[in-house]
């Protein structure tokens, strides 16, 4: 897709939105998620949405425009749509377009025209919500557009676990998701974000996150996107305004031929002391991927490291590694490391010699490859990740 | 298998790239018996392992025969479920795949014990650890006995099983190197030797550049490989003091035919 061309930022203009639809009906409320079809419970499993609604908080439901189901037990959690909040708080123009501004690109100026719901997610003051709140953004219609705005606050000292999972419908081939998220990391707070992606082969893909980490907060990002995605572009950007703030980046890509991922994380270290890991595991089996990382240190005895592997398995398919470090400020330290190769004909001869077929070698080097050793993450969520790495149709690649 | 004999190696040529490295290899090894290759470095000891269990960037020619069919097309997979297991001086790490998995995933026919002969080889912690991954030098070879062990395989290649182990490991490996083989060093006040032979139905063929390994394993045949070549097939103990007194120096002066007192032919 984008083959030849530049490659130094990314172009903020490159999709025809007028294939994509604006209106459609609204869906009735549903009180139960476990009153979804089999069909699309199996698709949310395979984006972390856990439709019983076990060992979560709470759970947050759109789908195509309508919140149907929303929903906490939980007291020291809200999760609400983002529509909603805004009625209920003023407009929350303490926060509303506060990290992404509206007029950053066309994609967050059409969502800021077009947007329907998207959540809103706070934990209160020193709450521990132990349990991740779940919150689906499902599309069920062909050539639909679906603009949210999401807003995700912790408040002081408080522990928050978030799953995102956006997915499209069983027979949805094509569409148009735009999703702003502007993330607040309080003071002494943690947020620990995972969103994972389960669309169609035809959809376009545009988030648009970024955080803000106040003094001792850590923002903990995991995207993982297994399946197929024509054309995802992202470039989430955390600033850690205060000290001692820490952010850490995961990405688990895999692009299959067809796919075009351009996806990247940048932290802003600001804060005194203040930390930033960025990792990603690449592998393209004939799609393009461009990995990209920035760090950016402003402060004296910052520390940030960049880390992005990738492995390409086959000659159709390009992994693009721009690992950048900006450092602006004498006396900090941040590093990268950055590797792109095939799978080494070594480990696959060990592996056989231990008696597996060449493709069963293959298959575990590259599941091994991809299941990053992601820490802070919740136990149950890691089983999860490791369940969908393991359940990724790697035969067909 | 009318012969008697598990594997044979007949004539066995290797190149890598254009390069000879084995000129002519034959060895044959019986059932329960235990071989040890002798030879200074490059002499070809490694590529004779790696070309018997298939591994890529070797052309060979000749034959090797294990249990009596002629293996040297088969993909390394196929030589692992007919019998053969090898334990890797350097083997690579596996990232993300945690020991168990590998194991799980592999060849095996002892598979029900693994937590027990985890737990003698202490390597309990180890199976939930990526495949190798920041491993010390014994850490690497009693994962590798473990992985054998549970494969049980019935032709058992070792390379330099005890390079790079301390003394604190040496004997545990030597001890479960000799369990992978189905050998104890004991004596049995039960069973006659004759007996105890006759149980013997592992083999083995270990390359050794310093001999240690055989304080801890006894070895019925001993060879020195040498420029591509057997050299010598003689008494494993006699080949090791025979290098340790005088280095692989006599080896070559015997090898190149020089000098009276040696003779180059196996009697």
């Amino acid at each position: 897709m984008s083959t030849g061309k530049k490659t130094n930022s990314q172009p903020a203009d490159d999709l025809d939105l007028s294939v994509y639809r604006e209106e459609t009906a609204e869906h009735p409320p549903l009180d139960d998620l476990s009153q979804l079809s089999p069909e699309d419970k199996t698709v949310l499993l395979m984006t972390g949405i856990d439709p019983s609604g076990k060992e979560r908080s709470g759970s947050f439901f759109q789908k195509d425009h309508s919140v149907i189901h929303c929903q906490t037990d939980f007291d020291g959690a809200e999760i609400m749509s983002a529509t909603a909040a805004r009625k209920k708080y003023n407009g929350l123009t303490e926060y509303w377009g506060k990290v992404v501004p509206a007029d950053k690109d066309i994609y967050t100026r059409r969502a800021e025209e077009h947007q329907e719901h998207g959540y809103y997610i706070r934990s209160l003051p020193g709450v521990n919500v132990h349990y991740p709140l779940q919150a689906c953004l499902y599309l069920t219609e062909d050539k639909l557009a679906q603009d949210v705005h999401n807003i995700i606050i912790a408040e002081e000292g408080s522990n928050l676990n978030i799953i995102t999972g956006c997915a499209t419908a069983p027979g949805v081939r094509s569409g148009l998701h735009v999703g702003i998220s502007e993330f607040f990391v309080k003071k002494g707070a943690t947020i620990s974000f995972t969103m994972i992606h389960n669309w169609a082969e035809e959809m376009a893909v545009r988030p648009r996150s970024a955080v803000i980490v106040e003094e001792g907060g850590t923002f903990i990002s995991n995207y993982i996107c297994l399946v197929p995605a024509k054309n995802l572009q992202m470039y989430p950007a955390a600033t850690l305004k205060g000290k001692g703030a820490v952010a850490t980046f995961n990405s688990v890509l895999l692009a299959r031929p067809g796919s075009f991922m351009d996806v990247g994380s940048r932290i802003i270290l600001r804060g005194e002391g203040s930390r930033g890991e960025v990792v990603s595991r690449v592998v393209s089996t004939g799609g393009t991927v461009i990995a990209r990382g920035h760090l950016v240190g402003e402060t004296p005895g910052i520390r940030a490291h960049l880390e992005c592997k990738g492995l390409l398995l086959s000659d159709k398919g390009r992994i693009h590694a721009i690992p950048e470090l900006e450092g602006k400020t004498s006396d900090l330290e941040m590093s990268h490391e950055a590797a792109v190769g095939k799978i080494a004909q070594e480990e696959v001869e060990y592996l056989m010699a231990r008696g597996l077929s060449e493709q069963e070698a293959t298959t575990l080097i590259i599941k091994g490859f991809l299941s990053l050793d992601i820490v802070g993450l919740p136990a149950d969520l890691k089983k999860e990740l490791e369940r969908m790495i393991e359940e990724t149709d790697t035969e067909a690649m | 298998m009318k012969d008697g004999f598990l594997l044979e190696v007949q004539d066995l040529h290797v190149s890598v790239g254009e390069k000879e490295i084995l000129k002519g290899v034959n060895l044959q090894i019986k059932k329960g018996e235990v071989h040890a290759i002798f030879g200074p470095n490059g002499s070809g000891k490694t590529t004779l392992l790696n070309a018997m269990m298939g591994f890529a960037g070797y052309t060979v020619t000749g034959n090797i025969i294990f249990g009596g069919r002629d293996i040297s097309r088969l993909p390394i997979n196929e030589r692992a479920k007919m019998g053969i297991g090898i334990s890797f001086q350097r083997p690579p790490v596996i990232r993300g795949v945690k020991l168990r998995r590998l194991i799980e995933t592999s060849a095996k026919r002892n598979g029900k014990f693994l937590e027990a002969y985890a737990k003698n080889l202490n390597l309990v912690d180890f199976l939930e650890r990526e495949v190798n991954v920041g491993f010390s030098g014994g850490e690497i070879k009693r994962a590798e006995l473990l992985q054998l062990i549970l494969q049980d395989p019935d032709l058992v290649l070792l390379d330099e099983p005890e390079s790079g182990v301390d003394l604190e490991n040496i004997a545990l490996i030597g001890e479960y190197t000799n369990h992978l083989l189905g050998r104890k060093r004991e004596p049995n006040k039960k069973k006659t030797m004759k007996e105890l032979y006759r149980e013997r139905k592992k083999s083995g063929l270990i390359i050794t550049h310093t001999g240690h390994i055989l304080d801890y394993v006894n070895v019925d045949v001993g060879y020195i490989l040498m420029q591509g070549r057997i050299a010598c097939q003689a008494n494993p103990r006699d080949i090791l003091h025979t290098i340790r007194e005088c280095g692989f120096e006599e080896c070559f002066r015997c090898f190149r035919g020089e000098g009276k007192n040696v003779n180059r032919e196996k009697n």
